[in-house]
C-alpha cells in the first residue's frame, strides 16, 4: 500500500492531516502513505475494522486526498474545460450529482482517477469540486492548470479536510448531525450544516457500502470527527481495512490496478465513459479509447478467486493450465467479509471469461484459481 | 523447558529431542490478523536462518526463518483451518513446526527470555 507514496519525501517532510493527534490518541499504528503519516489500523486490527464497517459504520480520515474547485462563468464552460482532460460526460452532470472519471494522457493511459461533483446550489453554477488521489494531487493540479482556458481557474483546497463515513448505519449516524442528509441518493451531494458547521457531503465512498464523504474546513474537522465517534455505531477505521474493503468491492487503487500503462477500457471502467463522449471523443487518447471500445483490448482487468486459503499478492504471475503466462495480479489479499483470498489483475482477454480456470504462481507453486465476477461482496448503495 | 528467541521474532522451545518453532507474541501483534500459514513438508531440512514458513496477515506476507538447523519432524496442521490461533496463542497452540536439532550448540547464539524481552523493549 505504500508503493504510491513519493519516495522523495523523507521522514522530516512527512505531512500530517488535521486529525493526526486524534489518530495517535486512538491507538493508531501509523505509517507513511502518499507523503502523509497515516493510520494503517487501530487497536482492534484490520479484520475487526473491516467487519465493523460492513456491519455498522466506519469513519475514515482521508484528508490526505487532493481537493480542489474548478471555477468558470457557467456550468457548460467549466464542464467542457474538464471534459478536455477526462472521458466522462460532465456537461450532462445534473446539479447536486457526482461522477467518477479519470485524467488521461495523450495515449489514453490513466494519470489518476477522481470524483467530480457539480454543486446543487444554483448560486454555485460554474463550479465543479474535484477529489483526486493523495499521491497524484500535485501532478494532477499542475496538469489541470496547464490545460484550462483563461475563463476557468483551479482553486486548490488544502485547507479542507475529508472524512468518509461508510457502512449500513452511516446514514443513521450522520442524520443525527445533518438533518435530511439521509434522503440524498448514491452519487449525489449537498452543501449542508453538520452541528452548525458548513460542509460538502456526498453519498459515495470506497468500500461498496452505503456511506458519505464529508468535506469540511481543516480547523473544524476534529469537531465533526469527535461528534461522529460519540455515536455508538461509529468507529475509526484505518487504511488497512480501507484497502481490503475496496478490494472486495472491486474498486481500483491508482498506482496498482490502474496507471499510465492501462486504459479505462482495459481496466473495465467503460461504464464511466458516457455515450456522448464515446461517440464524440474530444478527450486525450480518444483515438485509442474509441478503437478499444469498437475492437476490444488484448488484456482486461478481472476478479480472481483462489481455490484454497492462500492469498496471492500484487505482482503474482497468472498462468493458464499449461503454465503459460497470461497476466499478473495487481491487488490481492484476504477478504474478511468474503472469508477467503481474492485478487484482481489483468489477463489476456481470451482467458477473461467468468469461471475460466487459471493458476497463480505464489513462491514457485501454482495455486488453482478462477476468474470471478466483481464486486466480490455485493455493493449496497442507497439508490433513493 | 528451554526457549530461545531470534532477532526475527521466532522462538524455539526444546521439548524432548525436538524444538518447537513459532513466532512470538510480539511478532503476531505486529503482523495483525493471521489469515494463512504456509508450512514446509515434514522431512525437509533447513539450515539456521533459512526460510522455513510464510505467515500471511490481511495486509502482507512475512517470511519465517528456521531458528536452528535440522529436519522438520512435525507441522501444526490445525493452523490450516484456524490460522487465527497464531494471534490467540502464539507461544502455545499457534506453533508452526517441530524441528530435530542438527546442532544444539546453535541455541547458544540465540536470546533467552530476558534478553528477548529487552530486545523487544529496545524496538520501542
Amino acid at each position: 500500500m505504500t508503493d504510491t507514496s513519493n519516495p522523495a519525501v523523507t521522514a522530516s517532510q512527512v505531512l500530517r492531516t488535521p486529525l493526526h493527534a486524534l489518530h495517535l490518541a486512538s491507538g493508531a499504528r501509523m505509517a507513511p502513505f502518499a507523503g502523509y503519516d497515516m493510520p494503517i489500523q487501530y487497536a482492534e486490527g484490520i479484520l475487526a475494522e473491516h467487519l465493523h464497517t460492513r456491519a455498522a459504520a466506519g469513519l475514515f480520515d482521508v484528508s490526505h486526498m487532493g481537493q480542489g474547485f474548478l471555477i468558470g462563468p457557467d456550468h457548460a464552460t467549466t464542464a467542457r474545460a474538464l471534459e478536455a482532460l477526462c472521458p466522462a460526460d460532465i456537461v450532462d452532470l445534473a446539479p447536486g450529482r457526482q461522477r467518477y472519471t479519470q485524467f488521461l494522457d495523450e495515449t489514453g493511459g490513466i494519470l489518476d482517477d477522481l470524483m467530480v461533483t457539480r454543486p446543487a446550489d444554483p448560486d454555485e453554477d460554474g463550479a465543479l469540486m474535484l477529489v483526486v488521489n493523495a499521491a497524484c494531487k500535485e501532478q494532477d493540479f499542475a496538469h489541470v492548470e496547464a490545460h484550462l482556458p483563461l475563463n476557468v481557474r483551479l482553486i486548490r483546497a488544502p485547507h479542507r479536510a475529508l472524512l468518509a463515513l461508510q457502512g449500513p448505519k452511516a446514514a443513521e449516524a450522520l442524520e443525527k448531525h445533518c438533518q435530511g442528509i439521509g434522503s440524498i441518493a448514491f452519487m449525489s451531494a449537498a452543501s449542508t450544516l453538520f452541528d452548525g458547521i458548513s460542509c460538502h457531503v456526498s453519498r459515495s465512498g470506497y468500500t461498496g457500502e452505503d456511506g458519505f464523504e464529508i468535506s469540511v474546513r481543516a480547523d473544524k474537522v476534529e469537531r465533526v470527527a469527535r461528534a461522529l465517534l460519540r455515536e455508538p455505531e461509529v468507529k475509526l477505521i484505518g487504511l488497512g481495512a480501507r484497502d481490503s474493503l475496496r478490494l472486495e468491492a472491486g474498486l481500483c487503487l491508482y498506482g496498482h490496478d490502474i496507471d499510465r500503462t492501462t486504459s479505462p477500457v482495459e481496466a473495465a471502467l467503460t461504464w464511466s465513459i458516457q455515450k456522448r463522449r464515446r461517440q464524440e471523443g474530444g478527450f486525450p487518447g480518444a483515438d485509442r479509447i474509441q478503437r478499444e471500445l469498437a475492437d476490444g483490448t488484448a488484456r482486461r482487468r478481472v476478479g480472481i478467486v483462489p481455490e484454497g486459503r492462500q492469498p496471492a499478492r500484487e505482482g503474482t504471475e497468472i498462468t493458464d493450465a499449461s503454465g503459460a503466462k497470461i497476466g499478473v495480479v495487481t491487488s490481492g489479499g484476504f477478504g474478511p467479509s468474503l472469508g477467503g483470498p481474492l485478487a484482481m489483475g489483468y489477463v489476456d482477454t481470451a482467458h477473461s471469461a467468468l469461471g475460466t480456470p487459471v493458476q497463480l504462481v505464489v513462491r514457485g507453486k501454482a495455486l488453482p484459481a478462477k476468474i470471478a465476477a466483481m464486486p466480490f461482496v455485493p455493493h449496497s448503495y442507497f439508490r433513493g | 523447558m528451554t526457549t530461545r528467541y531470534t532477532k526475527d521474532h521466532e522462538y524455539v522451545r526444546l521439548e524432548d529431542d525436538a524444538g518447537v518453532v513459532g513466532i512470538t507474541d510480539y511478532a503476531q501483534s505486529q503482523l495483525g490478523d493471521v489469515v494463512f500459514v504456509e508450512l514446509p513438508d515434514v522431512g525437509k531440512s533447513f539450515k539456521q536462518g533459512e526460510q522455513a514458513a510464510v505467515v500471511e496477515s490481511v495486509k502482507a506476507a512475512s517470511e519465517v526463518y528456521a531458528p536452528v538447523s535440522g529436519e522438520v519432524v512435525a507441522v501444526n496442521g490445525d493452523l490450516e483451518g484456524a490460522p487465527a490461533t497464531v494471534n490467540e496463542d502464539a507461544a502455545g497452540k499457534g506453533w508452526f513446526l517441530k524441528i530435530r536439532l542438527a546442532n544444539a550448540g546453535e541455541l547458544d547464539g540465540l536470546m533467552d527470555e530476558a534478553a528477548y524481552a529487552a530486545f523487544v523493549k529496545s524496538l520501542g
